[in-house]
């Protein structure tokens, strides 16, 4: 695949598919104000993924409507990390860190991409991304550091978790063309950065890192390999799409 | 009279966000660019104060209708990211708007990066303190944050600087 094409399908589907999941959390939160900031995420988000299925179609690829709602398991893009079902609150809110700090300096590395129109989004989208690593970090800092219940079902959810955010470096064939042409950094340079961030907010926690050498990272996503999670989300995404596609709603 | 720039900004003046009636578009700093066109259309160029922003629709529309009625034949508007939204760019009548609807104002970043500290201490539109806490940095919609006020122990809404 083309190396613009492969970068941004990856981009986007990461952005839609945690975005349907942290929608999810509508009505749900464990309090008020997480209701809304998931529900918050979720429309940031979705208005990321909007934005790079449209330098998709740019790029000749089909209408963003089409390419969110048509494709299926297999041509979906995404790491396995965010297409997980929420869970307990615990392991969503491990899951918006552990992610949202890759989000950022991945978005912050891309603003000085060499495909302009990418940069130009990126640099947008990179201010929004504060907000998100602002509130993970707030509350795995509060919980971090609060009941011993509240300690180790957050631990727990961070080993669960680790190996699948692991899954969010996949390369594919085309990152050495990726790296040389100046479109982005590399997933490798990105994890090194992402593990000296992560560890500086777990270390003002008692939760413990785990050696990340130790673990094996859950792969796949990136060449449409996905759990049995994915399609029956697809499904319930596009049911109105697929209903009606000229339908407003 | 042939119509000018000045003239068409002063019309948007009328224009104001969907959510927030005290506040125009221009003053918000979501209208860009305004530009004649040879043959007496209008061209308009909008960016989003937050990219997911789900009223863009409605202010790129009542932008087209308010001029139309004004007689311009033709207007155009473009939604772009060429010059990205950042707080700085809402006017001080705008901030003025904002507090008239009961919203505290972001602080000026003056070009320097967003540092997560100054989303604390954010003025209460209520009674001025800064004897106040953030709440959450996400509220009713993209642009709100929530604080509470120490002193007249009240949630208030803060547009959110970016």
């Amino acid at each position: 695949m083309d190396p613009k094409l492969d970068l941004l399908y990856r981009l986007a589907d990461d952005q839609l598919i945690l975005g349907h999941r942290n929608s999810e959390w509508n009505g749900l939160g464990p309090i008020l104000e997480e209701d809304i900031a998931f529900s918050s995420m979720a429309q940031d988000k979705l208005g990321h993924s909007l934005q790079l299925y449209m330098l998709l179609h740019e790029l000749g690829e089909a209408e963003p409507d089409t390419v969110a709602f048509t494709r299926n398991t297999p041509q979906f893009h995404c790491c396995q990390l965010t297409e997980l079902p929420i869970g307990e609150y615990d392991f969503s809110l491990i899951r918006h860190f552990l992610f949202d700090h890759a989000e950022l300096l991945r978005f912050e590395a891309l603003a000085d991409s060499s495909y302009e129109p990418l940069a130009l989004v990126a640099r947008k989208v990179k201010g929004e991304l504060k907000y998100h690593v602002l509130h993970a970090n707030t509350w795995v800092k509060r919980l971090g550091t609060a009941t011993e219940e509240a300690i180790t079902r957050m631990q727990a959810a961070l080993e669960f978790t680790l190996p699948y955010a692991l899954g969010i470096f996949e390369t594919t064939e085309a990152e050495p063309e990726i790296i040389s042409s100046g479109l982005f950094i590399g997933e490798m340079e990105l994890q090194r950065r992402w593990e000296e961030s992560i560890s500086k907010v777990l270390a003002q926690t008692a939760l413990t890192l785990p050696d990340l050498r130790l673990l094996t990272p859950v792969s796949g996503g990136r060449y449409g390999q996905h759990t049995e999670h994915l399609q029956p989300l697809l499904d319930e995404m596009a049911e109105v799409f697929r209903l009606d596609p000229t339908a407003d709603w | 009279m042939p119509t000018t720039e000045a003239q068409i900004l002063d019309w948007l003046q009328a224009v104001t966000d969907p959510e927030i009636p005290t506040i125009s578009l221009v003053d918000l700093g979501v209208i860009r660019e305004v530009r004649l066109e040879e043959d007496g259309g209008v061209y308009v160029r909008l960016t989003p104060t937050f990219a997911g922003c789900p009223a863009m629709d409605y202010m790129r529309r009542d932008v087209e209708t308010t001029l139309k009625a004004h007689g311009i034949p033709r207007v155009t508007t473009e939604i772009s990211l060429r010059d990205p939204w950042t707080s700085d760019m809402v006017t001080d009548r705008g901030r003025e708007g904002l507090r008239r609807h009961g919203l505290a104002t972001p602080p000026k970043l003056n070009g320097g990066l967003l540092d997560l500290d100054i989303l604390e201490y954010a003025e209460c539109p209520r009674c001025h303190t800064t004897n106040t806490e953030l709440r959450t940095p996400f509220g009713a919609t993209l642009c709100r944050a929530v604080h509470y006020c120490n002193d007249c122990r009240q949630i208030f809404e803060q547009f959110k600087p970016i």
